[in-house]
């Protein structure tokens, strides 16, 4: 029986395939690592390939970021759980006039390779971020320096300075900062992760530091594979108070998060930072109380294009307010996000605190669900423009698509008019983006803002001042100008609050940008962990995570 | 052969011309990559001015598609936005999928041409039909759903393997996934054998040679399988290139990373220069391994000859 000899070949190949797999399964147990509860356990944790090169200034998401909060410590340091600015680095920062600064840094801080951390390093770092030649992407965070215009010219013209001329080293442990303008909130901008110092090793070369960073923070590089992943170890001549509670975490790059998930699910990775939506049906059942779901520094809006002007005629924010009270948030955020965002009713975000300048409320009865009233708003104001129009979206990520047509049903239905309102997807984030900003489109468009700091003048400022940086739809009002204007040069907090909250009024009134829900921040993880939080930026607090 | 070798390989220059030409300008009709970069606010309009001359965005197609053409003749693939250089993502990444496609292509070979030659010569008996049906089966299944099967009943539910592979992608881990990959083409190359098998087998030469009293292993080996094997062949060889380069979906659901996420992550971020290079050394794997198939014709086949 010949047959029968090749079936046994068959049935052994399949054999040796089922064995070799389940030996490779027994040679993987890695990362698990040992440790009861001593902080010397070390956890695995999804991440993904960071889009830029990871330089302080130059990473402007949320997977960079992650590493360089890890990493590095500033003068500032964001509260993980209020988010509130606190020193850090920082001695003291003194002013008089909300324009000149003075800086003092603590004694007996290191970079992990044991250069002190000194004014110089932070004055390099900040001139190393904000000159042209650098291509660094956050190079703006500098641009209320004095001196920015020379080493960053705006027109792209050739750069006269090398570095800001309004940054000056007193000594070892003092530097002085002046500004273009008076900004009294910009000390409290500096715990964003493009103010952080860096070390000599890295202007010396740079290369090397890229593959694998020297920080001053709790953690640092063990080894770093680009595009697969990063190990990092717990620094145990970390100086802080923040120090780590865990052994070390490995970041491990995932294409796909449903693979993450399955992977957390299998017991092979600790901690997933981003629940696919397709599972959060089930994440409860999977995880229970092992998935959080906090309030992030996110808030999608619906931007319009007041460079056209069939959007930007008198009589044309009844049609916005109308539009927006046709949107039924609370529906749409049960049922597509599963309660993964939250109904906005103002411009900001939930992680800022009453203190902050969230104002619960404030977009008042034009952000509540009518549809008679949205009907009638509409019509007084003059109607749609031609009619109907669409939204425009990036379709390749995010799953855009899902709420775009749900917030145009929504309004279809309101309107009695199922024409009124369609979807426009655009192939890429890149060309997307483009589009915005090239001002081509002719109707409203997604438009997400990701805080850069918990300050209330981070979500009115860029977005809504004339000419900001991104203010796409470059809507322009003089009284929310002045307002804005006036809050930056008042030194009382509370005062500054106010008068930022009395600009957002104005964008209220005006229907400037349709607040559609607050983003959350989800995460799930294994049994092994204990006191995992996301804070308001939606990225772990992973050095306060407890491995048992 | 020599010369057929020489004159096939002159052919292969305006197929690669052409093919990286064709890829160059669909990347390109995407629009202008640097918008992408800076999450949903707008670049400040130095520094982008400053990123497009540094990728040579601010010149013409023609001009970057020159300038490309002549640098990949040097070595040199581009730099990536993340500031990697593209033969350092590939240096990664082809070893991993090199690694997968064997491990399919083994697959292929062992199970398929296995399973085939049984059922080529028990044709209409119940192995063939449940192979026949089995065949079926996994044909009409697409790849991602036996795939994430796979993956939760193994990984998950049974715990036998790792649901992902690590970043060393070792033999041993890439087995399930090349399993998944080969599983289709498993499939073809099981029906092609038997139906080559159940043909050659009432051909003169096998009875001539069971005439002699040769024995019967000897037959369906030296005999029967080496004559019928030139359409197993040429599908095997072909599939070479189409493993590597569709293994996406695969390389997606077991976080392999290999060419496929590459790929991927350069046609979200609109990074030409990965695209581009990753495609150029695909199209070649792609032709030499029809080439390779050509002259393997003449082993199996003494009557083919290449003058």
């Amino acid at each position: 029986m010949r047959g029968a000899t090749h079936a046994r070949w068959a049935a052994c190949a399949v054999a040796v395939v089922l064995a070799a797999t389940a030996c490779g399964d027994n040679g993987g147990g890695d990362e698990g690592g040992g440790g009861s509860g001593d902080g010397s356990g070390t956890l695995s944790a999804s991440w993904t390939d960071p889009q830029n090169p990871l330089e302080p200034a130059n990473t402007n998401e949320v997977q960079g970021g992650k590493v360089l909060d890890m990493i590095f410590r500033g003068l500032k340091r964001y509260n993980p759980k209020t988010g509130a600015a606190e020193d850090m680095l920082a001695e003291k920062i003194d002013t008089s006039d909300s324009q000149n600064f003075t800086i003092t840094i603590k004694d007996g801080w290191k970079f992990s390779n044991g250069e002190a951390v000194t004014a110089q390093s932070f004055v390099d770092a900040w001139n190393y971020g904000a000159s042209l030649k650098n291509n660094q992407k956050n190079a703006y965070f500098f641009g209320y320096i004095e001196g920015y215009d020379k080493t960053h010219p705006e027109d792209g013209g050739k750069q006269t300075a090398d570095t800001l001329s309004g940054l000056k080293v007193v000594d070892d442990k003092t530097f002085t900062v002046k500004l273009n303008q008076k900004f009294s909130t910009f000390p409290d901008t500096l715990g964003y992760s493009a103010f952080v110092p860096l070390p000599k090793a890295f202007f010396d070369d740079r290369a090397g530091w890229l593959k694998k960073p020297v920080g001053n923070g709790p953690y640092s590089v063990e080894s770093y594979t680009k595009g697969s992943q990063m190990a990092l170890k717990k620094w145990d001549g970390y100086t802080g108070d923040d120090k780590a509670q865990n052994g070390g975490v490995t970041l491990k790059v995932y294409t796909d998060n449903n693979t993450a998930y399955t992977d957390l699910m299998a017991g092979n990775l600790d901690l997933v930072d981003d629940v696919p939506a397709s599972q959060l049906r089930n994440v409860q059942s999977d995880l229970g109380d092992r998935y959080i779901n906090t309030p992030a520094g996110i808030i999608q809006t619906l931007g319009f294009p007041f460079y056209d002007k069939a959007w930007d005629r008198d009589g044309m924010e009844k049609v916005r307010q109308g539009l927006s009270r046709a949107i039924n948030r609370e529906q749409i955020t049960d049922t597509i996000f599963q309660k993964t965002r939250t109904p906005a009713t103002d411009w900001t975000s939930p992680v800022l605190g009453a203190e902050g300048g969230f104002k619960e409320g404030l977009c008042g009865d034009a952000c509540e669900y009518n549809a008679a009233e949205a009907k009638k708003l509409i019509s007084e104001g003059g109607g749609i423009p031609g009619g109907k129009f669409t939204i425009s979206y990036n379709a390749d990520t995010g799953s855009h698509k899902e709420w775009v047509d749900a917030v145009c049903n929504s309004i279809n239905n309101a309107l009695g008019d199922d024409k009124a309102c369609a979807g426009n997807p655009v192939g890429t984030f890149a060309d997307f983006r483009n589009q915005v900003s090239q001002q081509k489109l002719s109707g409203p468009f997604r438009a997400g803002w990701q805080m850069d700091y918990p300050l209330i003048q981070n979500f009115l400022q860029p977005l809504y001042y004339t000419n900001a940086s991104s203010n796409d739809g470059k809507w322009s009002n003089a009284d929310f100008d002045k307002l804005v204007d006036q809050a930056n040069q008042e030194t009382d907090t509370g005062k500054a609050v106010e008068l930022f909250q009395q600009a957002e009024e104005v964008v209220r009134d005006n229907m400037a940008a349709i607040p559609l829900w607050y983003q959350n921040g989800s995460a799930g993880y294994s049994e092994r962990l204990s006191n995992v939080a996301l804070n308001p930026f939606s990225v772990p607090v992973y050095d306060e995570i407890k491995v048992s | 052969m020599g010369r057929y070798v020489i004159r096939r390989l002159l052919q292969m220059i305006p197929v690669f011309i052409g093919a990286t030409l064709l890829i160059f300008l669909m990347v390109n009709v995407m629009g202008d990559p640097i918008a992408g970069l800076c999450g949903d606010r707008q670049c400040d309009p130095a520094t982008a001015a400053q990123l497009r001359r540094e990728f040579g965005l601010d010149k013409s197609v023609a001009q970057q598609y020159a300038t490309y053409m002549g640098n990949v003749f040097t070595g040199d693939f581009g730099t990536a936005f993340n500031g990697q250089e593209v033969t350092e993502l590939m240096a990664t990444a082809f070893p991993v999928t090199i690694r997968l496609t064997i491990v399919a292509i083994l697959f292929e070979i062992v199970i398929g041409i296995t399973l085939g030659v049984v059922t080529g010569l028990r044709r209409g008996r119940p192995v063939d039909s449940g192979v026949l049906l089995v065949t079926l089966v996994v044909i009409s299944v697409p790849t991602f759903v036996t795939g994430l099967l796979l993956q939760l009943l193994l990984g998950v539910e049974w715990g036998w393997i790792k649901p992902s592979v690590s970043s060393d992608a070792t033999f041993s881990e890439l087995i399930v996934p090349g399993l998944v990959l080969a599983s289709v083409s498993l499939a073809y190359v099981t029906r092609l054998t038997r139906t080559s098998i159940a043909e050659n087998r009432r051909a003169d030469y096998v009875r001539t040679a069971v005439a002699k009293g040769l024995p019967r292993r000897r037959v369906i080996t030296r005999h029967l399988l080496r004559n019928s094997l030139i359409p197993v062949v040429t599908f095997i060889g072909t599939d070479i290139g189409a493993l590597m380069g569709g293994a996406i979906v695969t390389e997606r659901i077991f976080n392999i990373h290999g060419v496929g996420f590459q790929l991927y992550q350069g046609i979200l971020r609109q990074n030409t220069q990965t695209v581009v290079g990753f495609v150029t050394v695909l199209v070649l794997v792609f032709l030499v391994a029809n080439l390779l198939v050509d002259l393997l014709y003449a082993v199996l086949d003494p009557r083919i000859r290449y003058a």
